[in-house]
């Protein structure tokens, strides 16, 4: 190949981006240059990361250093954030004032928040008081210490937004673990999960069962809570046909799209919020040389936005630029599955996972029917292989 | 639909198999890529290229009559399981076949 003097820059070192960059390096066998923009010192992984919450784990036992992407696989690493994209020079701008010149761009953004639905969450120094920690780290310790600080009999109150939205079981997984501190630390506490969806978006009966036996009289479920604003200081949420819920601890996932610099390139096509791509390379269907990768997509039926996932869009662009780099057609049927864990106590784990195969007809990845499912019930056994998972993923990505 | 995208592509899959026999890995050579890919997306939980170092076992260098035939037993519920029995069914069995291949001719670094 000429890929000697081939450039891929990748922005965002999460779940797809940094899975990217290893990839392209390894398949490549070193020829393809790849380089990284990620604004974090570490990764700070969301899986698991409502164990933090819990209290059953750290932050540092989620957190994963990048030295193995630079030393191991040679990923140039640049830790800045991308600020614009100019896809007609082909180059990345930097915070920093450099800019970088691709031959392909592989944008794993990530999602922002869209605050402007929850008005009185536009003023950053109210999110300081009531919390989103739907990205791992510093909120995670801010909401984990009002939890702590929270008095026995307190009430803590997530609010879901309507999907699309990162992490389906998450909302639901969290409910369990702040459940389960409550249980252990403060049991006349309760736990009220505000829903916009007007049902579990993600392994319901299983996330049912748990509130009704292991979190009786503790988790409370309310479909149809589509949140329109806060107040902040006394701690309310506002929806738009139910009465206000005041709580002690109010924390808000708010609705997201497609981070801004997707904006910048241009390739956000789908209700104003989400990248369409081709899924034989997850090019972006309106902008050349662009890939987008995980959460920010407009997935295809029934894909998750998945850690897991991203990994996986992240191995079918990478096969598919070292083939393109190399003057070769990708491969035309891609595979990808998600498999996905949801902790119910600190041990106790069940899961979802589904197979999608790519339909050339259709050009769309569709879930194979009969395949994938949830687990029978909760089990240890599923605990340890949650932990399997992270560890295994972590490494695919970062070592 | 599917099942007949499967067939056309039938002589990749038979090339990339004969050829995992002699070849090694060469970036950008497309039948190969096929497997390659494929097992890549077993890789979150069972480690890159098979080297699993959480609770999933490796696959890396096993015999590939010992894969084939336990992807088959999760496949048709012959073997029990937790994930792997539901993962299994979506994978055909000349997806099975590459899939054991690509993981017997590995090696551990």
């Amino acid at each position: 190949m000429d890929g000697a003097s081939a450039k891929v820059v990748v922005v965002g070192g999460g779940y797809g981006g940094a899975t990217a960059a290893k990839y392209i390096r390894m398949w490549s066998e070193g020829q393809i240059g790849v380089t990284l923009v990620e604004p974090s010192a570490e990764f700070v992984s969301c899986p698991l990361s409502n164990l933090v919450l819990g209290g059953s784990k750290t932050l540092a036992d989620i957190t994963v250093s990048y030295d193995g992407l630079s030393q191991r696989q040679g990923v140039k690493l640049i830790r800045d954030t991308a600020t614009a994209i100019d896809v007609d020079k082909r180059r990345v701008k930097l915070a920093g004032g450099a800019e970088l010149p691709y031959d392909r761009l592989i944008l794993s953004p990530g999602v922002d928040y869209m605050w402007g639905e929850v008005p009185a969450l536009v003023d950053a120094a109210a999110r300081e008081t009531v919390l989103h920690a739907w990205k791992a780290g510093p909120q995670t310790l801010a909401l984990r210490r009002q939890l702590e600080a929270m008095p026995d009999g307190g009430v803590y109150a997530v609010s879901i937004p309507v999907a699309p939205y990162r992490c389906p079981p998450g909302p639901y997984e969290r409910a369990c673990q702040v459940a389960w501190y409550f249980k252990r630390a403060k049991p006349r506490s309760k736990v009220l999960i505000l829903d916009g969806n007007g049902d579990v978006t993600s392994k319901g009966p299983l996330f049912k069962k748990a509130w009704a036996e292991a979190y009786k009289n503790i988790v409370e479920y309310r479909p149809n809570y589509v949140l329109t604003d806060v107040d902040v200081a006394s701690r309310t949420a506002k929806f738009d046909v139910q009465d206000n819920v005041r709580a002690d601890v109010l924390n808000v996932i708010p609705p997201q799209r497609a981070s801004a610099i997707a904006r910048s390139a241009g390739v956000v096509t789908a209700n104003d919020r989400w990248c369409d791509v081709d899924f034989v390379t997850f090019e972006s269907v309106k902008v050349r040389n662009v890939h987008v990768l995980g959460d920010a997509i407009q997935p295809a039926t029934l894909m998750p936005k998945s850690g897991h996932m991203a990994n996986q869009h992240a191995k079918v662009c990478a096969a598919a630029v070292v083939a393109l780099l190399s003057g070769q057609a990708p491969n035309p049927a891609p595979v990808l599955n998600n498999a996905c864990y949801s902790f119910i106590t600190d041990r106790d784990v069940v899961h979802v996972c589904s197979v999608h195969q790519y339909d050339a007809e259709k050009k769309t990845v569709l879930p194979v029917q009969g395949a994938g499912g949830l687990s029978p019930a909760m089990s240890e056994l599923e605990g340890r292989y949650a932990f399997g998972w992270a560890q295994n993923i972590w490494a695919d990505m970062l070592g | 639909m599917q099942e007949e995208s499967n067939v056309r592509s039938l002589p990749t899959i038979a090339a990339a198999v004969a050829l995992l026999a002699t070849a090694t890995p060469v970036a950008g050579q497309g039948a190969f890529n096929v497997a390659r890919s494929l097992a890549a997306g077993c890789a979150n939980c069972h480690g890159t290229n098979g080297v699993s170092t959480g609770e999933m076992v490796s696959l890396v260098g096993r015999p590939k009559d010992e894969l084939a035939r336990k992807m088959q037993d999760f496949k048709t519920g012959r073997a029990g399981g937790t994930i792997m029995p539901q993962l299994a069914k979506g994978y055909t069995d000349e997806q099975i076949d590459l899939l054991a291949a690509w993981f017997a001719a590995q090696r551990a670094k």
